[in-house]
């Protein structure tokens, strides 16, 4: 799951793998930064909070297959990738590395504000 | 279909510029013609009524592309075209100034008409519609602090504009004909629950309301009522419907029943046109019914769907219809068509949350209105969409129970 990237991460815990049931979503607050952390069939995942469109948390919408679909205009986003793939988004989502270890959802954010 | 081929889409809203999108996105290489009279690239709508009022975006930030996108995606976009005809044996749209443009498909998407009030005094400087970018500028001058205005029809636009009005300061009168807010859209429970927090914030309400004249000589300075009550104000603002924008298809001998009469592949009775958004009726199969929406997905899913229609891919549209508002800090969202719902069953799903579930005569989940704070209302009014294309039957007293997941009770093969 340990995904390698160029830029300097730290990992930071947000939850417990059952806190997030499957095929769902949860919101995680870090730094003043805010999150979504995904659980789905092919494992957990995590991008930026808020939707790209308008405000709106993207905990707050619905998982559907392999994409999170925004709850106030139905956008939706490839969770992996964040790539947004239906309208009105059209702005792709910053995602993050995830790792679970001992029990916890790690997320990798930059240790500086790389985005 | 031969290399000169064309696909012209007559409008240029949203539907009619995202099946241009949509065709190139589903490999069409040859002409797209867009053809549009609002004299300004298309422009997304729901802004108008809330964001532009507010002064919180300019009818500019609407747009849904920039020129790069016409150019790159090689659309040819007219936004002054006046279409005076459809010539459907020899397959040409001819334009006021007598050109004629060729098509292999081609797409009615014009949309919908607001429909003006039919009493003396309509005329009068300070009567506003909305509906197009324009409207929505000129209406945002006047919605100044302590400004009085009177709003004609509590529909959705006249409710949202009352809000954003309370929101810029001004004094909202709202006069509606019939009984009762959102008559089309909601039960009267939803509509009851609404209206309550209109009048917390200050709206006033007189239904049943019959407009003898508006009150002024150059200017508007009142709307005077059948019953003889006379309101004072500063502007008016007239939002009691639309009419789908048939004439050219009329003209055409295409079949028109409220609204352009498509299948549900979103052709007409001519098989090289097809008609898209506001402007058509179409069988759902939910439903089953003809019906027309007035709003954004509609739009949205039309187009996905028509794009490659016209590309001969066959799909049937069969989305279920979903809808959203805000006023004041509520957000609205409405998935299926409450209307047609004969029972009501409310889940308290927040202090100020609620979502009003209907059922029909056969106890069939039909629709689902969502009010209150969006981490409240949207995944439940979301399920409440997959149910409602089920037509899933569920006991009223799940559906009011917050502690039952509503998820739990999509069937399987949904998810």
């Amino acid at each position: 799951m340990s995904v390698e990237t160029n830029a300097k991460v730290h990992w930071i815990a947000a939850c417990a793998p059952d806190d997030i049931d499957e095929e769902d979503v949860m919101r995680f607050d870090h730094d003043g930064a805010s999150y979504a952390v995904y659980r789905i069939a092919e494992g957990y995942y995590a991008s930026d909070g808020w939707c790209t469109h308008e405000h709106a948390h993207l905990a707050d919408g619905f998982v559907i297959n392999r994409e999170i679909e925004c709850p106030l205009h139905q956008g939706r986003f490839d969770i992996p990738s964040g790539k947004a793939k239906s309208a009105p988004v059209c702005v792709h989502l910053k995602t993050y590395p995830v790792r679970v270890e001992d029990g916890e959802v790690l997320l990798g954010l930059p240790v500086q504000d790389a985005s | 279909m031969s290399a000169q081929a064309a696909m012209v889409i007559i409008g240029a809203g949203q539907c009619g510029v995202r099946t241009a999108a949509a065709l190139r996105e589903n490999g069409w290489e040859g002409e797209i013609t867009l053809l549009g009279n609002e004299g300004s690239a298309p422009y997304d709508r729901p802004p108008l009524s809330k964001a532009v009022l507010l002064g919180q975006r300019s009818t500019a930030q609407c747009a849904f592309y920039d020129d790069a996108f016409y150019r790159d995606q090689r659309i040819d976009l007219r936004v002054d075209a006046c279409v005076q005809q459809i010539d459907r044996g020899a397959r040409k749209v001819v334009l006021r100034d007598a050109r004629t443009i060729d098509y292999q498909r081609l797409l009615i998407a014009t949309g919908a008409e607001p429909r003006r009030l039919d009493v003396p005094g309509a005329n009068l400087d300070g009567v506003h519609l909305l509906r197009t970018a324009g409207d929505a500028n000129a209406l945002a001058e006047v919605l100044q602090p302590a400004r009085r205005i009177v709003i004609i029809g509590a529909g959705f636009i006249g409710l949202e504009v009352a809000a954003s009005a309370v929101a810029r300061g001004c004094e909202v009168v709202v006069i509606e004909a019939g009984a009762r807010a959102l008559m089309r859209a909601v039960p009267e429970v939803v509509a009851g629950y609404l209206i309550d927090r209109h009048r917390q914030m200050g709206v006033q309400f007189h239904f049943g309301a019959q407009i003898e004249r508006l009150l002024g000589s150059t200017r508007v300075t009142g709307v005077k009522l059948k019953d003889g009550t006379q309101i004072d104000c500063d502007c008016v603002v007239v939002g009691i419907g639309v009419n789908p924008r048939t004439e050219l298809a009329e003209a055409a001998g295409i079949d028109v029943a409220d609204g352009i009469a498509v299948d549900d592949t979103l052709r007409t009775n001519d098989p090289h046109i097809f008609a898209a958004g506001d402007v058509c009726s179409f069988p759902h199969r939910l439903f089953r019914r003809r019906i027309r929406l007035e709003c954004w997905k509609n739009a949205e899913d039309h187009a996905r769907i028509v794009a490659r229609n016209m590309l001969e891919r066959g799909e049937t549209y069969s989305e279920v219809p979903w809808f959203w508002s805000n006023q004041y800090d509520m957000t609205i969202q409405i998935a299926g068509l409450p209307a047609f719902g004969v029972q009501s069953v409310v889940r308290e799903t927040g202090d100020t949350s609620r979502i009003f579930f209907a059922l029909d005569r056969d106890g069939v989940l039909v629709g689902a209105s969502g009010v209150g704070k969006v981490s409240d209302i949207a995944r439940d009014v979301r399920v409440a969409q997959t149910l409602i294309g089920q037509r899933a039957c569920i006991d009223p007293a799940l559906l009011e129970d917050r502690s039952v997941k509503l998820k739990g009770l999509v069937a399987a093969e949904a998810l």
